[in-house]
């Protein structure tokens, strides 16, 4: 099977500390991965060092074949890559409409000479407008992102992402702070996007909704991967219960 | 000619040279969101280059377009140097070349040194038509700034003044728009200058110096940055007034530093910013309204 991301033997070391230590994985086209760990496992780093705003000490990342590294954030963007970002960063100074549409316009904003010659914005809105219905948050277009509550703020992120029609869309803690419904709701979205095809990375916290959308996992810890397979196996690895329960709970100490 | 005294063309002319100076600010300021404390810089050398141009016996048009040149190439290599730098680093960087267009202006004997340069050939036009050629100039540069703001540039300019680290997560090769920001706003720069120089007609490094810089950035900031239709009132009424009247001029200053600090206290939108805020209390109750 052809993959389309590969991460190999990847290193990220920050002066003395190691935060990723010689970790690869890989995702199938049309996946959806959960890539899971406890605080301060290096997941965030991992997802920084395959945007580009990390460089690894050593290893390769593979888009299509194709490697990343050497390549700026906005080049990874134009070669297939979408992110949502865990902190929301909305434009303030346009509205949610114009946010998405910027991000659909991609083709037009290659170039600033071309962007220059070129004005109308009526096919991108419209593509916008999609977008926000399916993400939910279509009455909210005209709005100025100051004003709206987190969880509509989560899913611009998300549609502005898909905008760019990214083969690869990794999404950040999506659901990070979102009320339990939200986070649900939000969850089937990311579900039907990967049912309709889309290669999902989910970054995530709450495992609950990790397990129930994601046909595969990765755990790291502390700068390595400790697991890689279906939820179930990993979720009843011994060492990832290790990593998430804190110190290994020994029968004959109790 | 059209009703109007010597004087009053004169102003006018001016002004129209202010105000094209203004927006060539705007479109780096104003668009891209990039701090300029240098800018006068690049309206002294477009002064400059048409002046020994025009001198060297070329014809005003030629005078014009090298100045252009010069203004907007030298403007993307300090454009290229300015691409690490943000914010208040890029305001310091910004004024330092300011400071060292004088400082080299100022020993540069080809160029009059401290002497600056005198005897500027006129437009050879007459002063009336002289006025018409500014506000022909104006006009075109509103019409391309306006063209600007509603292009897929303009739209782009607007995300990287906002957030360009997200500018980049939406693919936008965020340092050749600021690129091409510094290379057309320099580039107006260097033909307001031009037409200043000729306007004139003597010209010396002390009329390029950081209170021009802080003038024309005053005349963005009062007009409301961003704003096409509030930078050209703000320097056509700024760039008369002291000119017009004496008392002013005495205390230009004072008056620029004033309206400058009240503008980032009160209004950060400028002129512009009240005149919306006034009509959309008009028209309907701002949902949320009055919040900071």
């Amino acid at each position: 099977m052809s993959k389309l991301l590969e991460v190999s033997n990847l290193r990220v070391q920050f002066g003395g500390v190691v935060a990723i230590d010689d970790v690869s994985f890989s995702l199938a086209a049309g996946e959806i991965l959960g890539f899971i760990g406890p605080n301060g496992a290096g997941k965030t780093t991992m997802m920084r060092a395959v945007t580009g705003v990390v460089t690894p000490t050593t290893g390769s990342i593979r888009l299509k074949g194709e490697e990343l590294i050497g390549h700026t954030i906005h080049q990874r963007v134009r070669r297939g890559l979408g992110f949502s970002q865990q902190l929301v960063k909305p434009f303030r100074n346009m509205t949610v409409l114009e946010n998405v549409a910027l991000a659909a316009g991609a083709h037009h904003t290659a170039s600033p000479v071309s962007a220059l010659f070129r004005i109308r914005r009526e096919d991108q809105k419209d593509r916008a407008k999609d977008l926000l219905e399916q993400v939910g948050i279509s009455d909210a277009a005209e709005a100025d992102p100051s004003n709206l509550p987190l969880g509509y703020l989560k899913r611009l992120e998300v549609a502005r992402a898909l905008a760019l029609d990214p083969e690869l869309l990794i999404l950040d803690e999506p659901l990070a702070g979102l009320n339990h419904a939200e986070a649900h709701t939000l969850a089937d979205m990311v579900l039907d996007l990967n049912k309709a095809g889309q290669s999902i990375i989910l970054i995530e916290h709450n495992l609950g909704e990790v397990m129930r959308i994601c046909s595969r996992l990765v755990v790291q810890d502390n700068g390595h991967k400790i697991a890689d397979g279906d939820p179930e196996t990993v979720m009843s690895d011994a060492k990832v219960r290790t990593a998430y329960l804190g110190e290994v709970v020994d029968d004959a100490a109790a | 000619m059209l009703g109007l005294s010597g004087y009053e063309i004169s102003l006018i002319t001016s002004m129209g040279i202010a105000v094209i100076f203004a927006l060539s600010l705007n479109l780096i300021t104003g668009f891209c969101g990039q701090i300029s404390l240098g800018h006068a810089a690049f309206y002294g050398i477009g002064a400059y280059s048409s002046a020994m141009l025009t001198k060297a016996g070329m014809p005003l048009a030629m005078g014009m377009i090298g100045a252009v040149v010069l203004a907007g190439a030298i403007g993307i290599v300090v454009g290229f140097a300015s691409l690490r730098v943000r914010h208040d680093f890029l305001a310091i960087t910004t004024m330092g070349v300011g400071f060292l267009f004088l400082g080299v202006m100022r020993q540069w004997d080809f160029v009059g040194g401290e002497m600056g340069v005198s005897g500027i050939p006129g437009s050879g036009l007459g002063k009336p038509g002289f006025m018409i050629l500014v506000l022909g100039l104006v006009v075109v540069t509103v019409l391309f700034s306006l063209h600007l703001k509603r292009s897929w540039m303009g739209f782009s300019f607007d995300a990287i003044a906002d957030d360009e680290d997200t500018a980049r997560v939406i693919g936008l090769d965020v340092s050749r728009y600021k690129l091409a920001a510094f290379a057309m706003g320099t580039a107006l720069a260097g033909l307001a200058g031009a037409l200043y120089a000729h306007n004139v007609r003597f010209i010396d490094p002390e009329s390029f110096g950081f209170v021009e810089s802080i003038t024309v950035l005053a005349m963005v900031v009062i007009g409301g940055i961003g704003s096409v239709f509030g930078v050209i009132f703000a320097a056509a009424v700024l760039s008369v007034l002291p000119l017009w009247i004496q008392f002013i001029d005495e205390y230009k200053l004072l008056l620029y530093g004033g309206l400058l600090f009240a503008m980032m206290r009160f209004s950060p939108g400028g002129l512009a910013g009240i005149a919306q805020k006034l009509s959309s209390r008009k028209a309907v109750k701002v949902p949320g309204g009055g919040s900071a």
